[in-house]
C-alpha cells in the first residue's frame, strides 16, 4: 500500500475517535436542553468535567494530521468552510467555558445550563454543514479553493447537520444510561427514543441523497458486483437502529452505547464508499493532496510509537471516573 | 478593508487572547506539581489547601487555553490557506506532534488532577500533577519550534511552486532562535506566575494578615521571582543578541535605528517616523545602544535603511512594545529586590504598603507577555516565514465580510471571556485560600468519602 492510503487511515481514525467521543459529549448538551430540572442538568454536565477537553482533542489532532499529510486539503477545505468552521469553533468555545465556570458558578447556573446546550446544538449543527459541503464537492481552480464563501450552506448540510444532532443525542443518552443513575437515567432513555426516530431518518435521507446527487457514487453502490459486498452496511446500520431501540430500556447498561457506535460506524463506512478516493471531494485526490514523504515517514512514527499510548491513558482516565461521583469508594485519606 | 488586513487583525486578536492562557497554565502546573509534592512529602495541610485552590484557577485557565487555542489550529487553513499550503509539510507534522505528545497528555490527566482527589492515593495524584506540569512545558517546546522556524528558518528547499519541503528534520527543529525563544518564554510564563501568586496572596494577607496559606504562597513567590526577574533579563539580552544575528531588522525596529554604524545609541524615547526614516522627539545615551546589543562599546549595528522600504516592518509598534515589556522586566526586578530588602529585614509580611505594590504589579507580567511576543510577530513583518513567504502572500480566498463578522465576534466573545473569568477569579481569591475547601470537591468527597 503507497503512503497517501497509509494515512487517509489515520486520519479517518481521528475523525471517528473525535465524532464518537466528542459525539456523546455535544449529545448530553443537547439532552440537556430537555432536562426538566436543575439536578439531572448538573449530573449530566458533571459527568463530562474530567473527560471533555480529551475528547475535543481529537480535533485538534484531526486538524494538524490533516494539514501534516495532506496540506492542500487542509488549506483548500478550511477556507471553502469558512462559515460553518468559526460557527463551530465559536459553539465549542461557548460550551467549553460553561462547563468550565458551571461547577464554579454560584449564580446565573441557569444561563451556563443554556449555553451549554446551545453551545452543542450548535456545534452539531455547523458540524453537518461541513459534512453536507464534503458531499456537495468543493470546486478547486490552480491548488485555492475557486467558489464561494456561501456554497457551504445547503440544504443538504442543514439534513446532515439534523442527523448528527440526533446522533450525538442518542450517544449521550447511551452514555448517561451507562454512566448514570436514577431520574437522569431514565431521562436519558426517554430521550433516546426521540434521538434514535431523527438519527434514522437523515441517515436514510442523506445516504440517499448521496448515493443519488453523483451518478459515479450511484454506480458504486448499486452497480454489479458491488452492491454484493456494500449492501451489507446500510442493512447493518439498520438492523442496529432497530436493535437500540428495543435496548434503550433494557437490562444491559452498555448496550445502547455500543449499538449507537455501530450506528456511526456504519454511517462512517458509508461516507467513506461514497468520497473515495478524495481529499478534497470531486477535485483532488488524497494522491494529489498528499504532503512528501519524508513528512508523512516522520509523522507516521509518532503516530506509530503515541498514538496506543494515548489511548491507553484516555481509557485509564475513563476508569478513574468510571463511577459518578455519588459512589465514590471509601478508605480515601484526606 | 480587506481580506488581508482583517485576518492579520483576526490572527493577532486570537493569538493574544490565547497566549494569556498558557503563560498562566505553564506556570501554574509546576506551581501545583510543586505543592502536591510538598503535601505529599510533609502532610502540612496548607500545602494542600494552597494545591487545591490554585489547581482550580489552573482548571478554568486550562479550559480557556483550550478553547482558544483550538480555534488557532483551524485558522491556519481558514484564514491562511497560502501559509498552510506552502508550509504544511514542515510546520502540519510539528503541530501534530505537539497534539500527540503534549495536548493529550495534559487533557488525559488534567481531570485527575482537578476532580482526582478521594479516587487515586496522594502519590498518584503527585504523578498526575508532574505530569500535566511536563505537558505544559512540551507543548511549549513544540509549538515554539515552529514559531521559532518561521522566525529562522532551516532544514528545507522550496521549489517553484513556493512549497516548503523537508530536508533535515533536526535543522528544521533546531533553528538558531529556537533555545532563546523556548527559555525567554518559559521564563516569562514562571516570572508572570510569581508575580501573580504574590499578588493573590498578598490580597489575601491585606484582609487576613495571620494567614498561613497566603504568608507561605507570598514568601514562596517572592523567592521565585528574585531567581526569575533577573535570570529573564539575561535571558532576554541573549535572545535579543541572536536576534541581532539572524533577524537584524526586527533588532533595529525594536531600536528604532536607522542608519547602521558603530558605538550607536541607546534610544530611550522618540517617535519613528517611518517616511522620514528618522526619529522624531528622541531622547537618546550615546554608545549605550552597542554596548547593550554588542556588548561592545563599538559594536556594529545593522540599521533599518540597510533594506528596502517594502522589507521593513512597522516600525512604532516593534519600538513601543520592546519599550513595554523591558520597562516591565525592570520594575518586576525592582519589586523582587525591594522584596528581598523587606525579608532581610524581617518586614515582608508586615509592610502593608509592599502588599499593595505587589497586587498593583501583579498583571504586568501579561502585558509583557502580549507585548513580547508584539515584537516578536510584528518585527517579522512583512514576512510570514522570515525572508522567505510574505503575509501577503499566505492569506485565504475569503470574503472580507467574512472575516470582519468573525473579528467582531472574536471581540465580543473574549472580551465577554475575560470578564467572567476575571469576575469568577475575584471571588475565588476573596474567598480565600483555606476556605476554598467547601468546594463541589470538597462537598462530593465528604458527603459520601
Amino acid at each position: 500500500m503507497d503512503e497517501p492510503v497509509m494515512f487517509a487511515a489515520p486520519l479517518g481514525l481521528c475523525g471517528i475517535v473525535y465524532v464518537l467521543a466528542d459525539g456523546f459529549d455535544l449529545g448530553v448538551g443537547i439532552l440537556s436542553l430537555a432536562a426538566p430540572r436543575e439536578v439531572e442538568r448538573l449530573a449530566m454536565i458533571e459527568g463530562l468535567e474530567p473527560i471533555w477537553d480529551g475528547n475535543e482533542t481529537w480535533l485538534v489532532m484531526g486538524a494538524a494530521l490533516l494539514w501534516a499529510a495532506f496540506p492542500a486539503a487542509f488549506a483548500v477545505l478550511l477556507s471553502a468552510f469558512y462559515l460553518p468552521v468559526m460557527a463551530m469553533l465559536f459553539a465549542l468555545i461557548l460550551r467549553g467555558v460553561a462547563i468550565a465556570f458551571r461547577g464554579n458558578a454560584e449564580r446565573f447556573r441557569r444561563a451556563w445550563d443554556v449555553v451549554f446546550g446551545a453551545g452543542s446544538v450548535l456545534a452539531a449543527l455547523a458540524q453537518g454543514m461541513i459534512l453536507g459541503g464534503l458531499i456537495n464537492g468543493v470546486s478547486v481552480h490552480d491548488g485555492r479553493f475557486a467558489g464561494s464563501a456561501t456554497d457551504v450552506l445547503s440544504v443538504l448540510g442543514l439534513l446532515c447537520g439534523v442527523g448528527l444532532m440526533g446522533g450525538y443525542a442518542l450517544l449521550g443518552a447511551g452514555w448517561l444510561i451507562w454512566r448514570s443513575e436514577g431520574t437522569t437515567r431514565t431521562f436519558a432513555r426517554e430521550g433516546g427514543h426521540a434521538a434514535l426516530i431523527v438519527t434514522t431518518a437523515m441517515l436514510v435521507v442523506v445516504s440517499l441523497w448521496t448515493a443519488l446527487v453523483d451518478p459515479r457514487i450511484a454506480e458504486r453502490w448499486f452497480g454489479w458486483p458491488t452492491i454484493l459486498w456494500l449492501a451489507p452496511v446500510p442493512m447493518l446500520a439498520m438492523l442496529a437502529s432497530a436493535a437500540t431501540w428495543f435496548s434503550l430500556w433494557g437490562e444491559s447498561r452498555v448496550r445502547p452505547l455500543l449499538l449507537g457506535v455501530v450506528i456511526f460506524l456504519c454511517g462512517f463506512a458509508g461516507l467513506a464508499v461514497s468520497l473515495w478516493p478524495y481529499a478534497i471531494p470531486h477535485s483532488v485526490t488524497i494522491w494529489q493532496a498528499a504532503s512528501d514523504p519524508q513528512s508523512l515517514r516522520f509523522i507516521g512514527f509518532g503516530l506509530i510509537i503515541v498514538l496506543p499510548v494515548v489511548l491507553a491513558y484516555q481509557a485509564n482516565a475513563y476508569w478513574v471516573f468510571r463511577r459518578s461521583a455519588q459512589t465514590t469508594p471509601e478508605g480515601y485519606e484526606s | 478593508m480587506d481580506a488581508l488586513i482583517l485576518s492579520r487583525l483576526q490572527f493577532a486578536a486570537t493569538i493574544g487572547f490565547h497566549i494569556l492562557w498558557p503563560t498562566f497554565s505553564i506556570g501554574t502546573a509546576a506551581f501545583v506539581a510543586f505543592l502536591s509534592f510538598r503535601w505529599w512529602r510533609t502532610g502540612n495541610p496548607v500545602f494542600r489547601d494552597l494545591m487545591r485552590f490554585w489547581s482550580r484557577l489552573f482548571g478554568l485557565s486550562f479550559a480557556m487555553g483550550v478553547v482558544t487555542g483550538l480555534v488557532l489550529s483551524y485558522e491556519m487553513g481558514t484564514n491562511w490557506a497560502g501559509f498552510s499550503q506552502s508550509t504544511g509539510r514542515v510546520l502540519g507534522p510539528l503541530f501534530a506532534y505537539e497534539v500527540l505528545v503534549a495536548f493529550f497528555l495534559e487533557a488525559g490527566f488534567i481531570g485527575i488532577v482537578l476532580f482526582g482527589e478521594g479516587r487515586i492515593s496522594r502519590g498518584a495524584h503527585l504523578i498526575a500533577c508532574c505530569i500535566v506540569a511536563f505537558g505544559t512545558l512540551l507543548s511549549a517546546a513544540l509549538v515554539l519550534a515552529a514559531n521559532s522556524w518561521m522566525q529562522t528558518p532551516g532544514g528545507v528547499v522550496r521549489d517553484a511552486d513556493g512549497i516548503f519541503h523537508v530536508t533535515d528534520w533536526l535543522a528544521v527543529i533546531l533553528t538558531p532562535s529556537y533555545p532563546y525563544r523556548v527559555m525567554h518564554m518559559l521564563g516569562a510564563s514562571f516570572l508572570t506566575v510569581s508575580f501573580l501568586v504574590a499578588g493573590v496572596s498578598a490580597i489575601q494577607l491585606l484582609r487576613e494578615p495571620g494567614q498561613a496559606a497566603a504568608r507561605k504562597a507570598f514568601s514562596l513567590a517572592l523567592w521565585a521571582a528574585l531567581i526569575l526577574a533577573p535570570l529573564q533579563i539575561v535571558l532576554g539580552d541573549m535572545h535579543g543578541l541572536n536576534t541581532r544575528q539572524y533577524q537584524p531588522t526586527k533588532l533595529a525596529a525594536m531600536e528604532g535605528l536607522w542608519e547602521s554604524g558603530r558605538g550607536v545609541p541607546a534610544t530611550l524615547f522618540a517617535w519613528p517616523d517611518m517616511d522620514a526614516e528618522r526619529n522624531r522627539f528622541a531622547v537618546e545615551i550615546p554608545r549605550l545602544g552597542s554596548l547593550y546589543l554588542t556588548h561592545s562599546w563599538n559594536g556594529e549595528v545593522r540599521g533599518l535603511r540597510a533594506v528596502p522600504r517594502e522589507d521593513r516592518p512597522y516600525v512604532p509598534i516593534v519600538f513601543f512594545a520592546f519599550r513595554i515589556m523591558a520597562g516591565i522586566g525592570i520594575l518586576l526586578l525592582t519589586v523582587a529586590i525591594t522584596g528581598a530588602i523587606l525579608r532581610l529585614r524581617g518586614r515582608l509580611f508586615a509592610s502593608r504598603r509592599f502588599q499593595w505594590l505587589t497586587i498593583a504589579v501583579s498583571p504586568l507580567g501579561f502585558v509583557a507577555v502580549i507585548a513580547g511576543w508584539t515584537v516578536t510577530e510584528a518585527g517579522r513583518q512583512p514576512w510570514v516565514v522570515y525572508g522567505l513567504l510574505r503575509t501577503a502572500d499566505a492569506v485565504s480566498p475569503v470574503p472580507s465580510a467574512a472575516v470582519a463578522t468573525s473579528l467582531l465576534l472574536f471581540l465580543l466573545l473574549y472580551a465577554a471571556l475575560l470578564v467572567v473569568f476575571i469576575g469568577f477569579a475575584t471571588r475565588l481569591i476573596l474567598r480565600g485560600v483555606a476556605t476554598s475547601r467547601t468546594t463541589d470537591l470538597d462537598r462530593r468527597s465528604e458527603a459520601h468519602g
